[in-house]
């Protein structure tokens, strides 16, 4: 075994950002790295960053990251002399760092038991009570039968919170507001547990309403040394996943930040913790704070702390794991500053947050500094795969102060450009701008209270943004045509020029575009060669709109009115997107609209996008009325129902629960309701 | 290389008195055409709208590619020819570019008098045809008729040059490669049914379009046979019963999409065997045209002026610039295409005759095409010019013309009278198109001298019976006649009768004669053989 030098080979058994992100500092650190990759993975930044690769099965988790045995058998053969797991998969499996020890491999990371006491949060929270680390009331025991859950559920009262033992990350909670929800929550939060966590033991406790989410990042090392390093405040979520996250949690008296970082490292010593780990607490608008759970692995948001301790967390997990001491004692570390950090998201935000998939076509990242910096698996062009969580980055902005921070965030936010997927860019920039966010007035229901007014209309600036974008549309026309042109036999044709010529009349462009709200929008532009006019409707009446610029790549240089302004473009095929200061927004160009023959209540039984049957809720036969549940999907973790258009009968499925099916599949058939009748 | 030179004073007040009475003449232009281009009026239009219908253009708009030019024909077409409106003719034709390929639509207007064929409708859709057989242009219908105009049959029906002549034309297109594409979006009626038949291919609108042979009304009276229009020749029986047309429209806007990849099946690439050029605007402001020309034809103006700003970088190579100068010939470019130019500065003379001959012979011998820009009063006359042989060198000039197998394209800027008219390539010449500006006038010759020759006539009448005429009655005699040829001299009545293929904005020129240039060299440039030259 090593003891006191650093391993020379480190396999890291992730991928997207965070390997990205590890082997950033493995390799300042002179350590080589090894990379893992699945099928969807193959051509993927961490896959090009490390020093060397290794294939490991199809797309599914299961079939690749989640193969803890074959990773084990790769490190050996790759000479990898430790296992760095990431976050999610393998990270907080004890089984998995139990083999690495019996391997001879160092898992970067607490010890298997660790992992064990702090898996099941039954267990947990046993614990906890022992090293006197407060607790919200609640159940956590081993009787799981309905009548006990019950009866526990009754105690507890309402609101409460139930969710699965072995999970995180928000899958298989349900917040229970009455009793007469108990059994439903119950049955779900199973089956997403035993889905997702392949256990399906659940615990319940009281619902906090207006809490906030803070946690404290700890570390350990073998010599018995514990310390914590600042907190962070993860309130801003959504459906239990964080969304927004700051170091230090703002408001906190510094007494306060001490009993809590003192209950943290109590926890972390009560259990033997090596490593870096995270103790998660409620805290109450009484400044009361009750232990949550604690995390045994690099947290999503470890930046946030980087960025005000001035420290590389992954250098620390890599000297401890290589038997190094911590390299700074409690009194040693200043906070220094203020961080947050967003999440970025390949997400629908207007459509029920619904992940998307596909490629990315266009990014342009803010540039990065002392001030800003973007931990990132994905590059432009690169595909997002709905086998794992779509996150395309995580933005982290520091400054002297929260205010000047919150200032860099919206700025770097706007200048964040990204098409080709929908994403939440506008929505954390929304969150940004909230008054009540700047004023740190927030609790963990903050995107539920303030939701329509964060995820808005996204069309502040609609009729600007037409403008640019007819007059976008006629400047690519006329790149296209003379790109066309200069290949032909005829390259100087007027005919090629999209000059919009009418005999005896001014020379006009017809534009039909669809706009992000699905609403056609149809132009003329009259064109009087070094400028073009716009009518469009207004309030009073119609306001005309002189138009000029010119188109250098992927930026449009316009100017309308006598405003000159540069905005970058991404298009691609009849899709583009337009980046204002406003927001960006997504056109798309239509030269007729064509009626293919087909019913729109087709598409309602059609697969929302690619993911796995999870069960058919009717059988084949049934009669069904419209808006009734037919068939349960996941997709992304989540689940969707697929319901009756109009009332009909189920004549037959077309996949069967467990099957894969891709985005836009036809589910099952309904025969409507009349025709069937007839028939 | 010789680039033209402009000797203008914009700021006279000569000039700009000139250029507001030609801008007067081009706001009337706009001003009737707006009007024609509402089609068949607001209740039509409704009627139209209501089935579903896109308005004819809308359609052509939908059927060309995004920010094609469109060249359009003989917009002025029976403009006040007869007792009622007949806005366009009923039928809008004209150049634009679908699917990269530049084709000739022929759209009727459904909203005007149902989309019947009047005389001139019938004139204009032969002419259109015509063009696009000179020119190779795949044919574009969109169909939307009721056939041959019933109470005018005799002017419509019969002749050569009558309905029959549009499927002719279509075979015969279709016989020397020209593609034949019908989109069928209304009524297709008795003769109608033939262009949709006769069509290479044929796309017909669900519910919207029929095509037969009789309608019901008439297989009523027949046969007593009752029929809806759908079940007789809607498009589901053509596409699946009959066989009549090929591909089935969910629409307007599904049957132009149809019919825009009908277009990029043809397999069609244009060749040119001519030198181009990059384009270079013209050195000069084209909108200086209505200052230099102004409206009163006795007023000259150097038509060098004229050229400078209508060729490539007011680029020409003047040939002969010295002899016979009234008549100015040279080669320039236009939008980058090689162009021989003819043009008058003043009268023809003899000198000035065999030079055009000679200089069409050059272009013809190079398959250079010809662009004549006309403001001629006629060849000179007087005993010393019929002496030295000014017919036989005018007749040169004319065999030249008639004979010259390149493309010719003809505008008239100014007066276009008697012989001059003949010799710059007027319509008995078959200019590939020919345009009028809205000051120019077209005539056997000028009002004044044919009033004053027929006023001669009867005076000389009156003097053999040895009656006088005082100079109060001849003015008055005079007055009708002059007014008489004023008014069928005029642009619009001569552009309704379609003795041109339209009146240009002169600003327009070089675009319009760019555009035409373009789309004539979709044909090859045949070799020319002239007949003989009276020496």
């Amino acid at each position: 075994m090593l003891t006191n030098s650093m391993f020379t080979k480190l396999l890291i058994a992730n991928r997207g950002e965070i390997a990205c992100r590890i082997i950033k500092t493995a390799q300042a650190m002179g350590v080589r790295t090894v990379a893992l990759y699945s099928d969807a993975d193959k051509n993927a930044r961490h896959v090009a960053m490390a020093d060397e690769s290794f294939y490991l099965g199809g797309s599914a988790p299961a079939d690749s990251y989640l193969k803890g045995d074959l990773i084990i058998e790769i490190a050996k053969k790759a000479q990898a002399q430790a296992i760095h797991p990431g976050y999610g998969f393998l990270s907080e499996n004890a089984d998995f760092a139990r083999k690495c020890e019996a391997a001879g491999i160092v898992f970067v990371g607490p010890g298997s038991d660790a992992i064990d006491a702090m898996g099941s949060k039954s267990a947990a929270k046993a614990i906890m009570t022992a090293a006197q680390v407060p607790l919200v009331p609640g159940y956590h025991g081993d009787d799981q039968t309905d009548a006990t859950l019950k009866a526990e559920a009754l105690k507890i009262g309402f609101p409460m919170l139930i969710k699965a033992a072995y999970g995180g990350g928000g899958k298989g909670m349900r917040i229970v507001e009455h009793e007469g929800e108990i059994m439903d929550a119950i049955n779900s939060a199973r089956r997403e547990a035993a889905s997702s966590f392949g256990n399906d033991k659940l615990l319940m406790e009281r619902y906090l309403r207006q809490p906030r989410h803070v946690e404290v990042q700890v570390f350990a090392d073998t010599f018995g040394n514990a310390i914590y390093l600042s907190d962070r405040d993860c309130s801003i979520q959504r459906r239990h996943q964080k969304v927004v996250e700051e170091a230090p949690a703002p408001g906190l008296s510094d007494e306060l930040r001490a009993q809590m970082g003192e209950a943290a490292v109590a926890a972390a010593k009560a259990i033997d913790y090596v490593g870096a780990g995270t103790v998660e607490f409620l805290l109450d608008t009484d400044n009361s704070f009750y232990f949550m759970e604690m995390n045994t692995r690099l947290q999503v948001e470890h930046p946030v702390t980087e960025m005000v301790t001035g420290q590389d967390l992954v250098k620390w997990q890599l000297m401890v794991a290589s038997g190094q001491p911590l390299p700074l004692k409690q009194d040693e570390v200043r906070i220094h500053g203020h961080a947050f950090e967003v999440r970025i998201y390949a997400e629908d935000p207007q459509n029920e947050f619904l992940p998307a998939s596909g490629k990315l076509n266009f990014l342009r990242e803010p540039e990065q500094s002392k001030y800003v910096r973007i931990d990132s698996g994905i590059r432009e062009n690169d595909v997002i795969s709905n086998f794992y969580d779509p996150m395309i980055a995580k933005l982290i902005v520091w400054d002297e102060s929260r205010p000047r921070a919150l200032q860099r965030l919206v700025h770097a936010l706007e200048s964040y450009q990204i098409s080709g997927l929908k994403h939440n860019i506008e929505f954390l920039a929304n969150i940004a701008e909230h008054p009540a966010f700047a004023k740190a007035d927030f609790s963990t229901d903050f995107i539920n209270r303030y939701g329509d007014a964060l995820i808005g209309s996204a069309s502040s600036e609609t009729d600007t943004a037409i403008a640019f974008a007819a007059l976008y549309q006629v400047l690519a026309r006329k790149e296209a045509a003379k790109a066309q042109a200069i290949n032909s036999a005829d390259p100087y044709s007027p005919w090629g020029q999209v000059s919009g010529f009418r005999l005896n009349s001014v020379s006009q462009h017809t534009i039909a575009l669809l706009d992000d709200a699905h609403e056609l929008q149809q132009l003329v532009l009259l064109d009087f060669g070094d400028h073009y006019l716009l009518s469009q409707p207004a309030a009073d009446g119609q306001v005309s709109k002189s138009l000029s610029g010119e188109l250098k790549q992927d930026l449009l240089l316009a100017e309308i009115n006598g405003h000159k302004s540069k905005v970058p473009v991404s298009a691609q095929g009849d899709d583009f997107t337009l980046f204002l200061p406003s927001g960006s927004y997504h056109f798309r160009a239509v030269k007729t609209q064509v009626v293919e023959a087909e019913s729109s209540n087709e598409d309602k039984l059609k697969a929302p996008m690619n993911g796995t049957v999870v069960t058919h809720l009717v059988e084949v036969g049934a009669e069904v009325k419209a808006g009734q549940g037919l068939l349960v999907m996941e997709a992304m973790k989540m689940e969707y129902t697929i319901e009756a258009p109009f009332d009909g009968i189920v004549t037959e499925f077309y996949f069967k629960a467990g099957e894969l099916v891709s985005d836009g599949a036809v589910l099952l058939h309904v025969e409507p309701k009349a025709q069937s009748e007839e028939a | 290389m010789t680039q033209l030179s402009s000797r203008i004073n914009a700021r006279s007040d000569e000039f700009k008195a000139k250029s507001d009475d030609m801008a007067a003449l081009v706001a009337d232009l706009k001003t009737k055409l707006a009007k024609i281009e509402l089609g068949g009026g607001p209740v039509a239009l409704e009627r139209h709208l209501a089935r579903g219908k896109l308005l004819p253009r809308q359609r052509v708009e939908k059927l060309l590619d995004a920010g094609s030019p469109f060249l359009e024909l003989s917009q002025f077409a029976a403009f006040d020819v007869y007792d009622e409106e007949v806005p366009a003719a009923g039928i809008i034709a004209g150049i634009g570019r679908v699917s990269g390929v530049e084709c000739m639509i022929i759209a009727n207007d459904a909203t005007v008098k149902g989309g019947t064929y009047y005389p001139i409708t019938v004139k204009k859709h032969l002419r259109a045809q015509e063009i696009a057989s000179r020119c190779h242009l795949p044919c574009i219908y969109l169909v939307d008729s009721g056939g041959a105009n019933l109470p005018r049959q005799d002017e419509v029906f019969p002749d050569r040059d009558h309905f029959g002549r549009i499927f002719y034309n279509q075979a015969q297109m279709s016989a020397k490669g020209i593609p034949q594409i019908a989109v069928v979006m209304g009524l297709c009626t008795a003769g109608g049914a033939y262009v949709p038949a006769m069509a290479d291919e044929s796309i017909i609108v669900k519910e919207q379009g029929t095509i037969f042979l009789a309608g019901p009304p008439l297989v009523k009276a027949a046969t007593g046979e009752e029929v809806s229009a759908e079940e007789l020749g809607g498009a589901d029986v053509h596409t699946k019963i009959s066989g009549v047309a090929d591909h089935l429209a969910q629409n307007d806007e599904h049957a132009l999409e149809l019919a825009r990849r009908a277009v990029l099946r043809l397999n069609h690439q244009k060749q040119i065997n001519s030198l181009l050029s990059p384009v270079k605007p013209p050195k000069f402001d084209i909108n200086e045209l209505y200052g230099i020309v102004g409206t009163d034809l006795k007023k000259p103006f150097d038509v060098k002026e004229v050229i400078a700003r209508i060729v490539d970088d007011s680029d020409f190579d003047e040939f002969k610039a010295n002899y016979g100068a009234t008549l100015v010939c040279g080669f320039a470019r236009i939008h980058g295409y090689p162009v021989g130019i003819v043009a008058n500065n003043g009268i023809l003379f003899s000198e000035s005759a065999q030079k055009g001959a000679h200089f069409i012979e050059l272009c013809c011998q190079r398959k250079i095409p010809l662009l004549f820009l006309q403001n001629i009063t006629g060849f000179m006359v007087g005993k010393k010019y019929e002496h030295e042989g000014i017919a036989k060198h005018g007749a040169k000039m004319v065999t030249a013309v008639s004979c010259a197998n390149v493309p010719k394209f003809t505008v008239i800027i100014g007066g276009s009278y008697g012989a001059g008219n003949y010799g710059m390539c007027g319509r008995a010449f078959e200019p590939t198109m020919m345009w009028m500006w809205p000051n120019a006038r077209i005539s056997v010759m000028g009002g004044e001298q044919a009033a004053g020759v027929l006023a001669t006539v009867r005076r000389d009448g009156l003097a053999r019976k040895g009656e006088a005429w005082s100079i109060e009655d001849e003015k008055a005699f005079k007055a009708p006649i002059i007014a008489q040829y004023d008014k069928e001299g005029h642009p619009y009545h001569a552009s309704a009768r379609l003795w041109d293929d339209g009146i240009i904005d002169p600003a327009q020129t070089r675009d319009v004669v760019g555009l035409a240039l373009s789309a004539a060299l979709n044909a090859p440039i045949e070799d020319t053989r002239f007949g003989v030259f009276r020496m």
